[in-house]
């Protein structure tokens, strides 16, 4: 989906608030938010891409405006009661006020019918597809060309194992583009690589 | 206005979500607070940048584990007791030179080398640095402190499927007659995400 999560190349933001030995965490809540939603995941109860997408489909201000770890929260709530392990409205009541949840799902997609494999050195374009649902291909790199520079073993597909469709697993293709096919005159010099799943491919 | 009309009006405070959310799933049998006492620790005390320190260290003392590192990423840190997730099923590790500097990043969310390089920062999972070290890559290091002269090749990689990326950093000079762990303690986690140089 186009949603909030989608950053790269969004301009409007400022300096990176950064200094040197940063801390992943900012609060004890925030570690036990991170081991609570590793261990539903552990159980099961969801994979790694449906807990991503969940939150991707926050409301697009509560997505901008929420902590890192808040995000985290709002996608363990939401996919909780939508396995129906819980109730929103039991949540609530125990954390006495509201808790807001992720909007609800899209369909997924399945593999591409089209697909094919590259090989390092192959100059391949990225489908002009937009999806509904969860997919990992950044806008930045719809419809661009880019060249292959090398390939990882397959995983699962995004698009599919976010919702419960079945599709085979995909390689991914490390495609690395000039910064400037990407903003022409309008970003820095730069190779930006991005691994990119077979289905979101075409020969260029 | 009833306690149900009240509660209604109000987000409740997010720590008092995290223990709703703890203590329903614990209710449900699910051993949440277990979780939370295990996996928490982890986080605090074994995924570490330290990992990715000995990693570095090896790497610049031991060519053949070089090698091999740059060959399957995985095998070879496990050779140091690091596990990766089962579901990160390919480490890339990318040597930084005088010539070329790398620089990982993750656009749509947090990924990283958790295991590796240990729990991402926060400026890493924040949206600023999500979305202008694609496009502003320069300007961004350059504000971090990091200035690269025009002629040194930089390279970003968004981690956006299961591989997992780690920097091999350029081993300082001064350090010629380091021991491995005395190596190890000088890599930053910044060195090994590439937004500095040692």
């Amino acid at each position: 989906m186009d949603g909030m999560h989608d950053l790269g190349g969004k301009q409007g933001f400022g300096p990176v608030r950064h200094r040197p030995n940063a801390p992943a965490f900012h609060a004890t809540w925030e570690v036990r938010v991170n081991s609570l939603y590793s261990h539903a995941v552990r159980l099961g109860i969801f994979n790694m891409d449906e807990y991503r997408h969940a939150i991707e489909r926050m409301d697009a201000r509560h997505y901008l405006s929420a902590s890192y770890y808040e995000r985290t929260l709002t996608s363990l709530a939401t996919l909780l009661v939508e396995k129906g392990v819980l109730s929103q409205d039991a949540l609530e009541r125990c954390a006495q006020g509201r808790f807001p949840l992720a909007a609800p799902s899209a369909q997924g997609r399945s593999n591409v019918a089209a697909r094919r494999s590259h090989a390092v050195g192959d100059r391949v374009r990225v489908r002009e597809d937009y999806v509904a649902g969860h997919v990992r291909m950044p806008g930045y790199i719809r419809g661009k060309t880019g060249l292959v520079v090398a390939i990882s073993p397959a995983y699962p597909y995004p698009d599919a194992h976010a919702h419960g469709v079945q599709a085979a697993d995909e390689p991914t293709y490390d495609v690395q583009f000039r910064s400037d096919h990407l903003w022409p005159e309008s970003a820095d010099a730069a190779l930006v690589h991005v691994g990119v799943f077979e289905s979101y491919l075409e020969p260029a | 206005m009833s306690d149900l009309d009240a509660r209604l009006q109000v987000i409740a405070p997010v720590e008092r979500r995290v223990d709703a959310v703890q203590a329903l799933m614990d209710e449900q049998g699910l051993k949440a607070s277990e979780a939370v006492e295990e996996l928490g620790h982890a986080a605090l005390h074994q995924w570490l940048p330290i990992n990715g320190g000995r990693v570095v260290a090896k790497a610049w003392t031991d060519a053949a584990f070089k090698a091999r590192l740059m060959d399957n990423g995985i095998q070879a840190v496990a050779e140091l007791g690091i596990g990766m997730p089962l579901h990160h099923r390919h480490l890339v590790v990318l040597e930084n030179t005088s010539a070329v500097h790398n620089v990982i990043c993750c656009t749509l969310c947090s990924c990283s080398a958790i295991r590796v390089i240990g729990l991402p920062p926060d400026w890493y999972k924040e949206l600023d640095f999500r979305a202008r070290i694609v496009r502003e890559s320069r300007t961004v290091l350059r504000e971090m402190g990091l200035d690269l002269p025009a002629e040194v090749e930089l390279r970003v990689w968004d981690t956006t499927a299961d591989t997992r990326y780690m920097v091999l950093p350029e081993r300082p000079g001064h350090t010629a007659s380091w021991s491995e762990e005395q190596l190890a303690a000088m890599v930053t986690q910044d060195a090994m995400i590439g937004v500095a140089r040692l």
